[in-house]
């Protein structure tokens, strides 16, 4: 019987305030979708270090004949000073950070280098004099790269060493840049939601002083009396949660996977519909609680005055 | 069943007390006119009694328990043995007569099968049997007075207090009123009733008790509106002689 009052006490307020009720279903929503992309941009961002950070290695480029930078001075590197980096990779104490080394001779870099650039005319003017050596070390942690390129640098036949990972570096600023304003964005509208849901819920209780009065009146426990408002503010953030969660699984089905996706060729390393679906319990958990929070300090504090 | 001892209250704001120094005694099953000119602390008695407000000093015993020691979360279980009645009868205009007098024992978690039967037997104490799915802007003012009062009783209440019930009613339509009150008196609950009407207290011959300026200044046995007799200023701690 009181389960049945609350609801329909509850449905009352919802459909009195149908203005306000939308407002706080939108802010809601925005809110949430914010929060949901943040999330989602933070593991695209860990899926892709994972993935990229394990393959990018350091690579030792040995000097041509022609090479003028680094240590080089317009001779190939010897044998001998490529077999001192060698070793000097291959003992202590940097052979404990790195996983294994592979060593292309100047003809097996000129090899590769015709296939990648197979239709530029430029490779054929090229000859193994003009290609230095190069070791490719693949490091057991990529973090620890600057061990190796801080040891070898000053080598003498060494031309530069290079951590593949500064290449990626810009890419994941970007996305962390965009995390991080998304995060930025979801606080502020979160912050809109709970005064906005505030508001609300004062403006029912205002609307159904009588009510109230008489409620209090009569002996109704407070529970009883709140309850109706909280549930209000609980559905209504409800409502804005489950279109979050909506919006959310519709951009990365769509624009992420389908517009993205197309762009590179391929949505082997993006986010997928599994990971959207997965963080739709957690904004319903988020919209829910902080509906409910915020409704019963309203109405706790509309009460007390 | 109501006991006043040196009570004083005053709000905030204000250099006057709306109450001074009251001592008072209401037993179980008496019916009590408190009079007074408005502003003499009629209302701000009742309020006490329903703990609305704490005195600032002196101690309200109602039902044997003491107000000023009740926690707020123990009030509204307190309230469900006390009925109240307003001048404005203060009814849910947007509720029949049954639903208006039903409510009070849903909010309180009566059940279904209790209420059914509850609230017709109210309505027909009042005199309102099939009137039970009015609304309240159908019904007279004597009528709607008769809700507000098959609601202050559907939970069999100890204490009925009744703030200027006639107030807003005529004479002929008071006397109704007033009729329905002695006879839920009769039942044994309690009545204290704050009122202007000196037709209906002088009627009834009950106790009186006046207030002025927030001190007792008449307690009256089977009293009238204006007293024949010399007042008389009963101070229970000084005990009866």
């Amino acid at each position: 019987m009181r389960l049945g009052l609350i609801l329909k006490e509850a449905f009352g307020g919802l459909t009195k305030n149908a203005s306000m009720v939308v407002s706080v279903i939108l802010v809601t929503f925005i809110s949430l979708t914010f929060v949901g992309v943040a999330v989602l941009l933070q593991s695209q961002i860990t899926s892709m270090k994972d993935y990229w950070y394990d393959r990018a290695q350091v690579q030792v480029y040995f000097c041509s004949a022609i090479d003028q930078g680094g240590n080089c001075l317009q001779a190939a590197a010897s044998d001998e000073e490529i077999a001192a980096v060698r070793t000097e990779l291959e003992t202590a104490p940097l052979a404990a950070y790195i996983e294994s080394v592979e060593y292309l001779s100047p003809e097996e870099v000129l090899a590769e280098t015709r296939e990648v650039l197979a239709d530029n005319p430029v490779v054929d003017t090229l000859t193994p004099e003009l290609v230095g050596a190069i070791a490719r070390v693949t490091m057991v942690d990529p973090a620890n790269a600057d061990i190796v390129v801080e040891s070898v640098a000053g080598n003498a036949g060494v031309e530069s060493v290079e951590d593949q990972r500064a290449y990626l570096e810009p890419i994941f600023n970007i996305l962390n840049a965009a995390s991080a304003a998304a995060i930025g964005v979801a606080i502020l509208m979160l912050i809109a939601a709970v005064l906005l849901i505030s508001t609300t819920i004062r403006l029912s209780a205002f609307s159904r002083r009588r009510e109230i009065g008489i409620m209090r009146l009569v002996g109704a426990s407070n529970g009883v009396i709140e309850a109706p408002f909280v549930l209000e503010g609980v559905l209504a953030a409800f409502v804005g949660s489950v279109l979050a969660g909506g919006a959310l699984v519709a951009i990365v089905q769509f624009f992420v996977r389908g517009e993205i996706g197309a762009t590179l060729g391929g949505t082997g390393l993006l986010v997928g519909v599994g990971d959207a679906v997965s963080i739709v319990p957690v904004l319903l958990l988020i919209g829910v609680v902080l509906a409910g929070l915020s409704a019963s300090v309203a109405i706790k504090r509309y009460l007390r005055v | 069943m109501i006991r006043f001892e040196h009570v004083s209250k005053s709000y905030p704001g204000t250099s006057r007390p709306a109450l001074r120094d009251v001592s008072l005694e209401i037993d179980k099953g008496e019916f009590v006119f408190l009079i007074g000119a408005s502003g003499s602390g009629k209302s701000s008695l009742l309020r006490l009694v329903l703990r609305e407000e704490r005195p600032n000093a002196g101690q309200v015993w109602v039902l044997g328990k003491k107000l000023s020691a009740m926690p707020s979360r123990k009030v509204p279980y307190f309230r469900r043995s006390l009925g109240v009645v307003f001048q404005d009868f203060r009814l849910l205009p947007n509720r029949s007569v049954y639903d208006n007098v039903a409510f009070t024992l849903q909010v309180i978690g009566k059940s279904r099968g209790y209420i059914r039967e509850a609230v017709p037997d109210a309505l027909k104490m009042v005199g309102l049997q099939g009137k039970a799915a009015r609304m309240p802007h159908e019904l007279s003012g004597g009528e709607q007075q008769r809700v507000a009062i098959a609601r202050a009783v559907v939970n069999k209440p100890a204490i009925l207090l009744a703030d200027e019930p006639t107030g807003n009613l005529d004479p002929e339509t008071a006397q109704g009123i007033m009729s329905v009150l002695e006879q839920i008196n009769r039942g044994g609950t309690t009545v204290l009733m704050a009122t202007h009407a000196a037709e209906v207290v002088d009627r009834m011959q009950r106790r009186v008790i006046e207030l002025m300026s927030g001190q007792v200044i008449r307690d009256e046995r089977g009293g009238a509106y204006i007293t024949q007799a010399m007042p008389i200023v009963r101070q229970p701690e000084e005990g009866v002689a």
